[in-house]
């Protein structure tokens, strides 16, 4: 048994137009770059992403790409977070179409807890199911609600995508995972409810190499694995040493650590 | 014009809720500013919704150096690892919350109502629809403490007999805490509890909407 897929544009080949695609998006790292770029470059068109957080950051694409250099060849979105162009301050330089695309996009957008809950019940082969978020506000509308034990519920209904793009950190062929900090997060999630899970790994190790209680993702929910070149683009050594290139200039410097209240527009900068 | 309470004071004030042993989640803005100000001998294990838990402190900007890609906050924000500390996924992470596993969430807000409602994910005119995780800690979290600025910029009222703005939750909050007052809303309305130092009750009924019941202990801010 090898999962071990030689390219990162072999890994993506069959994705048609049309499929939905589920990918982590928070943090510099954790994100499957390099699946990213494949896809941008297959063309492949009418896309749902299913990613937590849909923003705009304000690193160039040299420095670390993200699910949303797919908007020109998505159809709908569905997330925990999603934050408009306009929302930010430094995405002025942000081309027009996109700005443009933004707002024609389907979006389906209830919170995080409840949009991951979707994917879990999916990964699990659950059905819809009830959640006590949202109640009282925006999420509600038009989703069914009911009534257990004197406590309101809406009804949500499971996520299953057709492609998972996973990050991991280290794997064998396999296809056994582990993963590094906080760019696990939503990673497990989505190894375990994609329909086909394709992972984009930065260490392949020898079966036996990791041991069985270090393992987060079994082997079972991965179906094909390409490893990145240490120190190549999208690679964790490569994100790393352009995040700390951009450290070193101070004027950007605050925005990048996080701490620059001028990244998000405020109440009143309308 | 009275000096009101910086932002500093507040997180200071805010920390004062958390005990020994508590698991908070800080929001973005003010109550960040939270995590530094952890009273001695009390060992508070800090959560973000991306996955992680009792992580050290938050990498300042003179101290870019010791960024690791690979240790963020649900902020955006660099963190050093600590004797302790875990990971999980997103799905751990929300289910801690939804769980009652969360003894306090301390957020920023737009506005905050009568009867404990908040609002603070969406401003008119925005086209985002930046949820995010506000509804699941406001949900989840065993205590809720809001900490925001009492007007606007442009001197609007926040503290409102009913949001304008979209819902985070319902009757949702525990603690308000501005930079002028302290806050408990109740069944009966909101009790004005400390007031910052040189401003009356009064100064403080004119800048909110709805009654303030005095609280029979009234005082200044204790920090």
């Amino acid at each position: 048994m090898n999962k071990i897929i030689p390219s990162f544009e072999e890994a993506v080949a069959d994705i048609p137009d049309g499929a939905s695609i589920a990918l982590n998006n928070w943090g510099l790292a954790g994100g499957p770059q390099n699946l990213i770029l494949a896809l941008r470059e297959q063309g492949t068109k009418d896309l749902t992403i299913i990613t937590q957080n849909f923003m705009y950051t304000p690193f160039p694409e040299e420095v670390v790409v993200m699910p949303f250099m797919l908007l020109p060849q998505m159809k709908k979105l569905i997330a925990g977070f999603f934050a408009a162009a306009s929302r930010y301050a430094y995405t002025t330089n942000l081309p027009a179409e996109f700005v443009e695309m933004e707002k024609v996009l389907e979006k389906e957008v209830i919170g995080h807890g409840n949009f991951v809950a979707r994917l879990q019940a999916g990964a699990r082969g659950m059905g819809p199911f009830y959640s006590p978020v949202g109640i009282g506000t925006v999420v509600e509308e038009g989703r069914e609600k009911r009534t257990f034990d004197g406590k309101e519920y809406i009804l949500l209904t499971p996520l299953q995508p057709d492609f998972a793009f996973v990050r991991a950190d280290k794997a064998d062929k396999y296809g056994n995972l582990t993963y590094n900090g906080t760019c696990r997060c939503l990673n497990p999630v989505l190894a375990m409810a994609g329909k086909t899970t394709i992972v984009e790994v930065d260490e392949l190790v020898e079966p036996g190499q990791l041991h069985p209680d270090e393992i987060v993702t079994p082997a079972a929910f991965v179906d094909r694995i390409v490893v990145n070149e240490p120190g190549a683009r999208g690679s964790y050594e490569y994100t790393m040493k352009k995040l700390h290139e951009m450290l070193s200039i101070p004027e950007v410097r605050g925005a990048v650590i996080g701490q620059a209240k001028q990244m998000v527009k405020e109440e009143g900068d309308n | 014009m009275k000096e009101k309470l910086s932002e500093d004071i507040m997180a200071l004030r805010a920390s004062k809720e958390f005990h020994d042993g508590d698991v908070v989640n800080l929001g973005v803005g003010i109550p960040n500013l939270c995590a530094t100000f952890i009273p001695e001998g009390r060992n508070v294990m800090f959560e973000s919704e991306n996955g992680a838990l009792g992580y050290g402190g938050i990498i300042m900007v003179d101290e870019f150096e010791k960024v690791e890609i690979q240790y963020i906050d649900a902020g955006g924000r660099y963190f050093l690892p600590k004797e302790g500390m875990s990971f999980f996924d997103m799905g751990d992470s929300f289910g801690l919350m939804r769980g009652g596993r969360l003894d306090i969430t301390c957020l920023g807000a737009y506005q905050v109502s009568e009867t404990g409602d908040m609002a603070n994910w969406s401003i008119p005119g925005d086209t985002s629809i930046g949820i995010g995780g506000g509804m699941d800690l406001v949900y989840g979290a065993k205590r809720v403490i809001v900490l925001m600025e009492h007007v606007t910029k442009t001197g609007e009222l926040r503290v409102l007999k009913e949001c304008t703005y979209p819902l985070t939750g319902k009757e949702c909050v525990n603690l308000l805490i501005t930079d002028i007052a302290v806050i408990e809303p109740t069944k009966k309305g909101l009790v004005l509890k400390e007031y910052a130092p040189g401003w009356t009750a009064e100064e403080i009924q004119k800048l909110t909407e709805p009654k303030l019941i005095l609280a029979d202990d009234l005082k200044e801010v204790e920090l």
